[in-house]
């Protein structure tokens, strides 16, 4: 077994990112991902990563170099937290649909207003429907190891398609947590060196960016969905051998003590530890029927996966920590209900907003939850969502 | 001259916000002691100022003082108060920006607001670094100085602020530095008195981030270096390009009078609602 080194959660990414050998880094600083990019800066000064490092006057510039360093060739990362990626918006469109594979990691924050600089999933929320693959990281060992399986992802040439490797800010990015590292052999062996479909190159010139007059838009459109679609097979056969080579094994959902559980909760990200805390609670002291659904892939969304995970149980509660507004339910849980509809016995879906702004979730609110769906179940209560421990 | 005492209780919300989170002998607060000053001695009624900020480490003045204040998003105080501005035209607008805020995210709102010479007094507190991030350079680090994202030295040229918002159309242009806090007060006020865009550039320390990287010592060397670099206007003219050099010109460095653009944008409803009629 490889040694533990207790590492800031962020160093251990950016470690991740100078394993992976980045050509390129550009970046804005925004609290909480500073750290992440601020290191990558140390290591290509210090000469342990050669990269071009790219600071920028703003995140919409951070990104737009990106798009540059990415379509010329280069394997490329970036960083951000909620307004930057919120500013970022308008070129994450475009990496996608230029299938660019740039791996990003989002710091998880809330957005403004009122002003926040802590955690919740707002940002990735904003950012959802941009085309890009959202990967969900619970602790720190798992922020490094998602990182390295995205450039092997993103860079596949079936898929082609940005990451965002997401991680709680604050909780996961601040903390100090033991990790155990890959040797740059391995790192490797496992992810080949870069090499582009397509690149802009003066001696083969191609034409990128162009435009899609409406015989041809749709169906630009229409392919691009369908690849971010197809890219879970690839995501699944790329965790499949990182867990070979190195035995930690990853699925794009995740359970804990669900087996034959008739009440689930569902979570994304840090929280997920939390709760099962909770769900050994409720097992062991309280004898209840209750498991754990983690979702680790929220783009594209693994809609047989969850109706396998969820099959056979009677009540879900999906805990959202970010509001939709206006819509039907916490955004999650529209998603989930969503994938539900129509299937026989599919469970009650009980929708829950809670940890908003950096409002913490203890193990007694998952068990508090798990209870209030079961008695939300007994009368199948209609409703959009609730909010968990809000002042009214 | 207002008391500290007297000033901290009719402009500050000392009950409410206080502590700040300023570092200890951080600059920002002495910039907004000068600018209380100005209104101060201005008599302008605390209802009819009208106080916008970004984001950063001065941002976060607006916070402090009882003013209407508006803290908006990274680098766009200006448009803001350029909408506040065209609703509320009988308002004094006052933008509080930093460096990194006003030059780089925001840096083309700066400009822009310049060139149209709206009535808005925008204070910049250049303290060469971003602060509140933890040290990364920013358009106005000095070529070679160093921060947290360039250990090795900068290889960028810095923005001249003053010279730029005189470029890009600035109708007032004062600089000074957080160590003449008289001379800042009094820039400030006229700055007020401007009818057009005006800048006041502040040079100030930042103690924790860019003096420890680059060894300026602690605030108090760092103010005295304030003091050393800095050569009123009037001086300098007379001043060889020798003598100026790794100077700081301090003072109102331009003042010059323009159409205003919300009096030209009520003139020109005006003309179109009369050619309406006729």
């Amino acid at each position: 077994m490889a040694k533990r080194v207790g590492i800031e959660v962020s160093l251990a990414i950016s470690e991740a990112v100078k394993q992976a050998k980045v050509d390129a880094v550009a970046a804005y600083p925004i609290t909480p991902q500073t750290h992440i990019v601020e290191h990558l800066s140390e290591l290509v000064a210090d000469a342990e990563l050669d990269a071009a490092f790219i600071p920028v006057e703003s995140e919409h510039s951070a990104m737009s170099v990106c798009a540059g360093t990415a379509a010329a060739g280069a394997r490329t990362y970036t960083a951000t937290s909620s307004q930057g990626l919120a500013l970022m918006n308008e070129i994450l469109y475009i990496i996608p649909a230029l299938r660019l594979p740039i791996v990003m990691t989002i710091a998880n924050r809330a957005l403004s207003g009122p002003i926040s600089i802590w955690n919740d999933h707002s940002d990735i929320m904003g950012a959802r429907d941009t085309g890009w693959i959202a990967l969900f990281a619970e602790n720190g060992q798992e922020a490094y190891d998602l990182t390295l399986q995205s450039f092997k992802i993103a860079e596949d040439h079936r898929v082609l398609l940005p990451i965002s490797v997401n991680i709680d800010g604050f909780t996961l990015s601040h903390v100090i947590e033991p990790h155990e590292f890959l040797d740059q052999e391995e790192v490797d062996a496992f992810l080949p060196e870069y090499r582009p479909a397509v690149q802009l190159n003066p001696d083969q010139p191609v034409s990128m960016g162009m435009v899609g007059v409406p015989e041809i838009y749709a169906e630009a459109k229409k392919c691009q969905d369908e690849v971010l679609k197809n890219s879970e097979a690839v995501i699944k056969e790329v965790f499949a051998e990182f867990a070979t080579r190195f035995g930690r094994e990853y699925r794009v959902v995740e359970s804990y003590r669900a087996e034959g559980a008739e009440t689930l909760l569902l979570t994304m990200g840090s929280v997920s530890e939390t709760a099962m805390e909770a769900i050994d609670i409720l097992r062991d002291r309280q004898q209840r029927s209750v498991g754990l659904i983690r979702l680790r892939l929220w783009r594209p969304f693994p809609v047989a996966e969850l109706r396998r995970a969820v099959a056979g149980c009677r009540r879900l509660a999906v805990l959202d920590r970010a509001v939709s507004f206006g819509a039907t339910g916490g955004p999650v849980a529209e998603e989930v209900r969503s994938a539900l509809y129509g299937i026989d016995g599919a469970p009650y879906v009980g929708s829950f907003i809670a940890g908003l702004g950096g409002r913490d979730i203890t193990i007694d609110d998952f068990i508090a939850l798990a209870g209030q769906v079961e008695k939300m179940a007994e009368t199948n209560e209609i409703h959009q969502y609730k909010m968990t421990g809000v002042r009214e | 001259m207002i008391s500290n005492s007297e000033l901290v209780k009719k402009y500050f919300r000392y009950n409410k916000k206080f502590p700040h989170i300023w570092c200890p002998g951080c600059g920002i607060g002495t910039i907004l002691g000068s600018m209380l000053r100005a209104i101060d001695d201005l008599e302008l009624e605390k209802d009819d100022i009208a106080f916008v900020s970004g984001i950063g480490c001065t941002g976060r003045a607006p916070v402090y003082v009882d003013f209407n204040t508006l803290h908006t998003t990274h680098g766009r105080a200006l448009p803001f108060a350029t909408g506040l501005k065209l609703a509320r035209p009988e308002l004094k607008v006052i933008v509080a920006t930093g460096d990194g805020d006003s030059t780089a995210i925001g840096g083309n709102h700066l400009i822009h607001a310049c060139r149209r010479n709206i009535d808005i007094t925008t204070i910049i507190f250049n303290n060469y670094i971003y602060g509140m991030t933890g040290g990364q350079y920013s358009p106005t680090t000095p070529h070679g100085d160093k921060a947290y994202t360039c250990k090795l030295g900068n290889i960028e040229r810095p923005f001249n602020i003053s010279a730029l918002v005189e470029a890009a159309g600035a109708t007032f242009v004062g600089r000074s530095t957080s160590y003449h806090t008289l001379q800042l007060k009094n820039i400030i006020k006229r700055a007020i008195q401007h009818k057009g865009f005006s800048v006041v550039e502040v040079i100030t320390h930042c103690p924790t981030t860019y003096g420890r990287i680059n060894r300026k010592g602690g605030a108090v060397e760092m103010l005295e270096w304030q003091k050393e670099v800095a050569v009123d206007r009037e001086k300098a003219a007379k001043m060889s390009p020798e003598e100026l050099e790794g100077k700081i010109v301090t003072g109102i460095l331009l003042e010059r009078e323009l159409p205003e653009f919300c009096e030209q944008y009520d003139t020109i409803i005006e003309k179109a609602q009369s050619l309406d009629k006729g």
